[in-house]
């Protein structure tokens, strides 16, 4: 374990110059498969099922990048990385693209060197509890113990949130979701804090969920998006045009059911601009003039993918909310396709 | 190929000085006695241009990655907090003061596997040469099932089934509880264990620490009255050849001493008790400590078992026979006579055993304990991202504990080693 952890961070000296210079677009395009970091297993957002296929809202992002460059939603490798492995998978290039949940923060994206192409989902921290504790607010929670994952944000505000309130807590430190979920039944932990769309899609997957409740406090603000390395800004604008077609789509009515006839030409010219009819914006990526159609034919829109793997008719039940469109009040805005 | 010059000058003495030769270059690969010098050199020059090319081509992409090496995170508040601490922390204390906890954390788990996993090792290793047949097959089982195991997965076991088996603190809760404690003054939970803990009442210092080194400095001194005692002893046996009784004068060094502080100060037991979510008070052993402990003893007492069995085994079966016909029980025949000489073989590959603990303690991280590699090698260079710099310390710290553990052990090994006189 130590050893690759050794190599890990030697490689990420050692390729992160090299992987600056070389053009993302052009490797995964020799490779004719994009590497995707996504999450170990958060039902949802990025989960395997019973075959072994990928699916959920993060991996939906993925597969929309491969459909935009590749053509094929299919032509992706699923690297699972954990809290603590996701960033030295993406600079050392183990991944083109991470899309795992992962918080917009200022060091990440100064520090870490990494470029935050948007925002997905607008999320908090939340706290879960056994509802036979009797527990209704996170200020009751003094003396509890917490399980966190490592290597996020949630430990830090989690410390910050204690702190400020003067009460103490005992923290269990877990590398995976799956694991914290295991400790968190098994009593080895009082609470389980993590995002709160986490917490949903955990609960959703327990035996009984009714028996957990998720207490009223937000503690923190988790705008999480896909993110690149800092120094290929032509890939990060690929993957961020790739997530802006998603939610115009979403804004101007083109779904993955109506799409392949809407490319036909439409009298909306920003609907006919995205899908490559007009003008040459798929050009000025460096990709086909339709990669925007083969998005949507793939994934659907924003909403779409949203209600699909996370919205309020799947076990996860997540309503929009601030993840609603900016034109139905919510925060989901995009600049134009122009 | 060696070439006599021929003798010239005048002076006879010349004559008997030995042929003077002439170095010629290749000498260096043709003569035997520069060969391989040579060759080390050779190899010795190319390995210091790779290391200066790869610590070049690091620096250099580096560099160009706009990163550099710096310590200064170290000074900066860590901002998350840590289970266990040894020492006083909290989540605005600084990076640097985070690894010294994790760097306690993992002597601490060393230091009593180490000990345990001695005990286990020489048990199974003695056990396993027993006569009786089924003590025997035993301890080969023990040894055969926990060495051929990876210690990884024996950690991950041994906590799993803590947390799975062991009730939750809550279950102890209620007016019938689904849970009690032992003797109503220790509680076995899945998140640890809890036992009461020594206070004292009436403390002969404030601050706390200085009140136990007072215990500690006693017991050393009652260490140094009881192997006067024994020196005595055998002096006494050396003059007359009769050994005077001394062990109840030697417990009596240990004992008296020790109780009568332990009644001036006050000795009173802080028992453990539900409050809120968890106990509090007492002394808590974490279930993260305690899994880590267990599964190291017991891993790597398998292998301390087979070198204790080698290094009995190595000893003459006359030197049992010989010490037998001198009339010694067998007890005494292995404590006096096989195992002393045993020990020179078992020491040195017990040194790389206990070598072994402590680099296997870096994977306390599997189960949430907080060592050197979780803080200073996770989370510390997870949140700063600075990958090279923690690397870079973690590898100096395993190294000098390493070696400070077997300098320590060589020390040890030569002060038992046969001594010729
Ligand atoms: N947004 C936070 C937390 C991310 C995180 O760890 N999320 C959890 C639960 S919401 C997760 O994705 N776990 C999946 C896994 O363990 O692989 C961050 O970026 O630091």
């Amino acid at each position: 374990m130590k050893k690759t952890f050794v190599l890990g961070a030697l490689t990420v000296a050692g390729l992160a110059a090299g992987a600056a210079q070389a053009a993302t677009v052009d490797d995964v395009k020799a490779r004719g498969k994009l590497n995707c970091g996504v999450s170990t297993g958060l039902v949802g957002f990025a989960a395997p099922d019973a075959n072994g296929n990928w699916g959920g809202f993060d991996v939906e992002m993925c597969r929309a990048v491969a459909a935009a460059v590749l053509g094929d939603s299919n032509a992706v490798e699923f690297v699972p990385t954990t809290g603590k492995t996701r960033f030295t998978a993406l600079a050392s290039g183990e991944v083109d693209l991470l899309a795992r949940n992962t918080t917009w923060t200022f060091s990440r994206d100064v520090d870490l060197k990494f470029t935050f192409v948007g925002v997905n989902y607008y999320d908090g921290q939340g706290f879960m509890v056994p509802a036979e504790l009797g527990v209704s607010s996170a200020k009751d929670l003094d003396g509890a113990t917490v399980c966190i994952q490592t290597g996020t944000t949630t430990e830090l505000n989690l410390a910050d949130f204690f702190r400020v309130n003067g009460i103490s807590y005992e923290p269990v430190p877990i590398e995976t979701n799956a694991e914290a979920q295991q400790q968190y039944l098994a009593g080895a932990c009082d609470v389980y804090t993590t995002d709160a769309s986490g917490l949903a899609a955990t609960r959703a997957t327990f035996e009984n969920p009714g028996e957990h409740v998720v207490l009223p406090e937000i503690i923190s603000k988790e705008p999480l998006g896909p993110l690149v390395r800092h120094g290929d800004d032509n890939w990060g604008d690929i993957v961020r045009w790739t997530l802006n077609a998603l939610i115009t789509a979403e804004e101007l009515g083109v779904t993955s059911a109506n799409v392949a006839e809407m490319s036909g030409g439409t009298n909306n010219p920003e609907i006919n601009r995205m899908l490559g009819t007009e003008g040459n914006l798929g050009e000025q990526l460096g990709l086909e003039a339709d990669w925007a159609m083969k998005v949507i034919s793939a994934v659907g829109n924003y909403g779409e993918s949203f209600e699909k793997n996370i919205g309020e008719n799947t076990p996860i039940g997540l309503a929009r909310g601030l993840n609603a469109l900016w034109t139905e009040g919510g925060l989901i805005y995009t600049p134009p396709f122009r | 190929m060696v070439k006599y010059q021929g003798v010239t000058g005048i002076h006879m003495t010349t004559l008997t000085d030995p042929p003077k030769e002439t170095f010629r270059l290749s000498m260096l690969i043709n003569d035997t006695r520069y060969r391989s010098l040579t060759f080390q050199a050779i190899a010795a020059i190319i390995l210091a241009l790779s290391f200066w090319y790869l610590l070049n081509n690091l620096f250099q992409n580096l560099a160009a990655a706009g990163l550099n090496i710096s310590y200064s995170f170290f000074g900066e508040s860590a901002g998350y907090d840590i289970n266990q601490r040894l020492i006083e922390y909290d989540s605005q204390s600084s990076h640097g003061r985070a690894a010294v906890v994790g760097i306690l954390n993992t002597l601490l788990v060393a230091f009593l596997a180490c000990i345990t996993a001695t005990i286990f090792g020489v048990v199974a290793g003695v056990l396993r040469l027993s006569n009786n047949w089924l003590v025997s097959k035993l301890m080969a089982f023990y040894v055969e099932i926990f060495r051929n195991i990876p210690v990884l997965i024996w950690i991950i076991i041994i906590f799993t089934i803590m947390t799975a088996v062991l009730p939750a603190p809550r279950a102890f809760r209620g007016d019938e509880p689904a849970a009690s404690m032992l003797f109503g003054s220790a509680a076995f939970t899945n998140r640890g264990v809890y036992i009461p803990g020594p206070w004292f009442s009436r403390p002969l210092f404030d601050v706390a620490v200085l009140n136990w080194l007072l215990v500690l400095a006693f017991l050393v001194g009652s260490f140094f009255g009881a192997r006067a005692l024994g020196r005595w002893a055998t002096k006494v046996q050396e003059a007359t050849g009769d050994r005077p009784v001394t062990w109840y004068f030697s417990l009596g060094i240990w004992l008296v001493p020790f109780l009568a502080l332990m009644v001036i100060m006050g000795l009173s037991w802080e028992y453990p008790a539900l409050k809120g979510f968890n106990f509090s008070g007492g002394i808590k052993i974490g279930g993260p400590l305690i899994a880590l402990w267990f599964a190291l003893s017991i891993y790597t007492g398998a292998f301390i078992a087979e070198n204790v069995r080698a290094g009995i085994q190595a000893i003459n079966k006359g030197q049992t026979e010989a010490a037998a016909s001198l009339g010694l029980r067998p007890g005494r025949v292995m404590n006096l006579v096989v195992l002393p000489q045993a020990l020179r073989v078992i020491i040195p590959p017990l040194i790389s055993q206990y070598l072994n603990i402590t680099k296997n303690s870096s994977l306390a991280i599997a189960v949430g304990y907080a060592d050197i590699t979780a803080t200073l090698g996770g989370i510390t260079l997870n949140q700063t991202g600075r990958a090279i710099e923690c690397v870079l310390l973690l590898m100096l710290f395993y190294l000098t504990i390493s070696l400070l553990i077997s300098a320590f052990m060589n020390v040890y090994n030569s002060s038992i080693k046969l001594k010729e006189r």
